[in-house]
């Protein structure tokens, strides 16, 4: 563990990367603290600029605070990134395993069918998918996770052809262990890195997918989230530029420490791979 | 002050506003060509065939009714110069202008009116359909005079010879045919100061001047060019920098009203929708409880604060709503009054009512079906919700398509939302459909909230079927006497849309139809 953090530190810009996502986490928990009541709430006058009447960073066109709207707004942001995430994951890593692992019709199948999803430009299923099944938190993680896992099955199904003629699980073979527990228990452990700094990556495009979809009004309408933020400032930009500017550099913020963590992670996980690029 | 001012000179005949510019010394000018838009593009530019926002704006320059109205809703001639009314209400007789021609050279007379009205709207349009099945005959005495007879005394008639309900089209152009696929269909035909000249779909519609048109010396402009801009962002800098002269209806939206009314060289207008006054309320489903019970409902009332909602969100491009038939409509009476806004009152009405707040301070909750009309009407529905909140009703906010939307409100699957329609300048026409138990419909723009009441009921049948305007008047008092009690549903404003020109474009708004007027007098100064 301590091998791996002196790994990770040495790429410094993982490391602010981590830092401004630790805040950003720190101010999504306080959020309730921070900014007591409903970030619905009109707090002051509508087109307050930043800095006046005790608000930091404005208020919108119905005089609520923008500053409330996105300590708020991180949470469901940063919920709703993670969530579809893990459901991302289980889906494609479940299927990669089992299309890796079993090989031939069963990887033919399987593949094919991630291709299926795949060839759909994924933003416009994900639209479809809220479109039809009415903008609610349940429906929006759900169409971001169906949407990203497809990249995951592919990248695990690699490293499970690859790691399954290895002779440590050969060896795993003879000894008679099930296959269950060869899976989770041999090539899984070993399959985990490349995994990992995917995940960081895909919470990254969890967060942009939500926004993009609460801009287009798809969100769920009694939540607050940036994406809703930035959609509801866009039309009055030239009267209220703080409305989308604020929420937008936020969003930018976050997703940029999320990748950035995610190649520290990278570097971490693949010793051999980071000394090459340094 | 402004406002009052042409509305008073706006009150007197058209010819009036160009004795106004005459009197500030600007004759009219002949020449120019106005550029402006339309939003959004309409599927065809025949009156009837389509009778949506945009095809009346552009239509009305090419067809004309017998009549249009003044921003009080006095009858002004247009194709009829003047008319006469039986006195038990029943008989009605057109004189009409002697030397009216169609685009296409031939005289207009009785038989294309008669053919208008009886057949061609009657078949085309429901609105028109449900009022001239009241017309028992249709006579022509001489070529240039037109009788109804009416089965029974119908006092708003007249409201229907507007352009926008009962524009006249040539009977010899579609006569015998589907008058929905008629070739003249493609390339409208009519009696107005401008005739269709060109469409490139996507892009523009083309009118020219129409030279042989009857009124001597009109139009004055050469062509108005009728630009298709999807994006509302586009149509504002276009109008910003000189590009277009002219918006209406939908083109600007209200938060960018603000910053046009302080450009010098742009006038901006919110007046000249008095005819069509739609006004804007919280739909309520009063099946669903505790809609149904009537505190509930006037203290949902009183926690709304319409003065923010008209100042707010739409920038005071409309005012709020004080009972359910618009300020600007007829038999509007101005002391029936809803209760204001008072968040302690309600709290204390819903107390009283037994709605007993939980721990978390709430009564109870109630879905809200937004409507899905653009941006405005989100910010509505966020307000509502916060505006709720106050007195311990949350409320849940789905959004849908606009398709979903009238499928939902017509089969009754909502418990509120939000709704505007068109008075059309009588309550007989715009308001009883809303509330009266004979119209308790699967279907949109009905009474789809269910409310039922016989007195409301009573009152409006006999408000239709008396002829003289003051027992009208009396039974309407007595219907916003009983709505504003009860308040079957939550009225919220007056709507009113943005007419923004160039101030060297003149006579733009000058009826209670404004931009759905035929534009002979409108002229660009130099």
């Amino acid at each position: 563990m301590a091998d791996f953090w002196r790994r990770y530190r040495r790429n410094k810009g993982a490391v602010v990367g981590l830092v401004v996502l630790i805040l950003v986490v720190i101010m999504a928990a306080t959020a309730p603290w921070l900014f007591p009541g409903s970030p619905w709430d009109m707090a002051s006058a509508p087109f307050m600029p930043p800095g006046e009447m005790g608000m930091w960073l404005g208020t919108d066109s119905l005089g609520r605070d923008v500053a409330a709207g996105i300590a708020h707004g991180a949470r469901i942001s940063l919920l709703v990134g993670a969530v579809s995430t893990v459901a991302a994951l289980s889906v494609g890593v479940t299927l990669g395993a089992i299309a890796g692992y079993l090989g031939g019709f069963v990887d033919d199948v399987v593949m094919r069918f991630t291709e299926f999803f795949q060839t759909i430009p994924s933003f416009v299923l994900a639209i479809l998918l809220v479109a039809i099944f009415t903008p609610t938190i349940g429906s929006v993680v759900a169409a971001i996770a169906i949407v990203s896992w497809p990249p995951v099955a592919r990248v695990v199904r690699a490293e499970f052809l690859s790691l399954r003629s290895r002779e440590f699980v050969q060896a795993a073979e003879v000894l008679g262990k099930s296959r269950i527990a060869i899976v989770l228990g041999d090539i899984l452990p070993n399959a985990l890195s490349p995994i990992i700094v995917l995940a960081s990556l895909m919470v990254a495009s969890a967060i942009l997918l939500e926004s993009a979809l609460s801009f287009l009004g798809l969100g769920d309408p009694n939540l607050m989230t940036w994406g809703f933020l930035i959609g509801s400032g866009r039309s009055v930009i030239r009267l209220a530029w703080w409305m989308s500017v604020f929420p937008g550099l936020a969003i930018f913020v976050t997703v940029l420490s999320l990748n950035l963590v995610g190649e520290g992670l990278s570097d971490a996980l693949n010793p051999r791979l980071a000394r090459g690029r340094a | 002050m402004e406002l009052n001012r042409r509305g008073l000179l706006a009150a007197t005949p058209l010819l009036m506003t160009v004795a106004e510019a005459q009197a500030q010394g600007i004759t009219p000018r002949r020449g120019g060509t106005l550029t402006t838009m339309l939003t959004p593009e309409p599927p065809v530019l025949q009156i009837g065939v389509n009778n949506q926002g945009p095809t009346i704006v552009i239509g009305s320059k090419m067809f004309e009714g017998l009549l249009t109205f003044s921003p009080t809703l006095e009858p002004i001639p247009v194709l009829a110069k003047s008319w006469t009314i039986s006195p038990d209400g029943k008989e009605y007789v057109f004189r009409l202008q002697e030397n009216v021609k169609f685009h296409d050279g031939r005289p207009m007379t009785a038989d294309d009116v008669i053919f208008s009205v009886m057949k061609f709207h009657t078949e085309l349009a429901p609105r028109a359909r449900a009022i001239f099945a009241l017309i028992d005959t249709a006579e022509a005495p001489d070529p240039h005079t037109v009788k109804f007879t009416l089965k029974q005394a119908f006092e708003p008639f007249l409201l229907m010879f507007d352009v926008s309900a009962c524009g006249i089209v040539p009977k010899h152009l579609f006569d015998g045919l589907d008058y929905r696929t008629a070739p003249v269909v493609q390339r409208p035909v009519g009696t107005g100061p401008f005739r269709f000249a060109e469409w490139q779909r996507g892009n523009f519609v083309r009118l020219e001047r129409f030279s042989d048109y009857w009124r001597p010396n009109q139009p004055y402009l050469d062509a108005i060019i009728y630009r298709i801009v999807p994006d509302s962002q586009s149509r504002r800098l276009a109008i910003e920098t000189g590009q277009a002269q002219l918006t209406q209806a939908n083109d600007i939206e209200p938060f960018d009203v603000p910053a046009l009314r302080a450009r010098p060289n742009l006038e901006v207008a919110v007046n000249g929708w008095e005819y069509f006054s739609p006004v804007s309320w919280i739909e309520l489903n009063h099946r669903v409880a505790p809609l149904n019970d009537v505190r509930v409902r006037q203290a949902l009332s009183m926690a709304v604060d319409r003065n923010f909602i008209a100042q707010r969100l739409w920038f005071g491009v409309g005012k709020p709503a004080t009972n359910p038939v618009a300020s600007t409509t007829k038999f509007h009476d101005r002391n029936v009054r809803i209760a204001g806004f008072d968040v302690r009152a309600a709290n204390a009405l819903l107390d009283a009512a037994g709605f007993r707040a939980n721990a978390q301070g709430v009564r109870f909750t109630l879905k809200h079906l937004v409507l899905p009309y653009g941006e405005i009407w989100s910010r509505l529905a966020e307000y509502l919700r916060q505006a709720f909140r106050q007195v311990g009703v949350t409320l849940e906010l789905e959004s849908t398509d606009a398709g979903n939307w009238a499928r939902r409100i017509g089969a009754w699957e909502y418990e509120t939302s939000v709704n505007f329609v068109y008075q059309f300048g009588d309550p007989t026409l715009g308001v009883e459909r809303t509330y009266v138990t004979s119209n308790i419909q699967r279907v949109t723009f009905t009474n789809t909230g269910g409310y039922s009441n016989p007195r409301v009921d009573e009152l409006f049948a006999r408000a239709r079927s008396v002829p003289a305007a003051a027992d009208r008047q009396a039974a309407f008092t007595d219907v916003q006497k009983i709505l504003c009690e009860e308040v079957p549903q939550i009225w919220l404003m007056e709507m009113a849309f943005p007419t923004i020109h160039d101030r060297r474009l003149r006579n733009v708004v000058t009826t209670g139809l404004g931009v759905h007027t035929g534009f002979g007098d409108v002229f660009l100064a130099s």
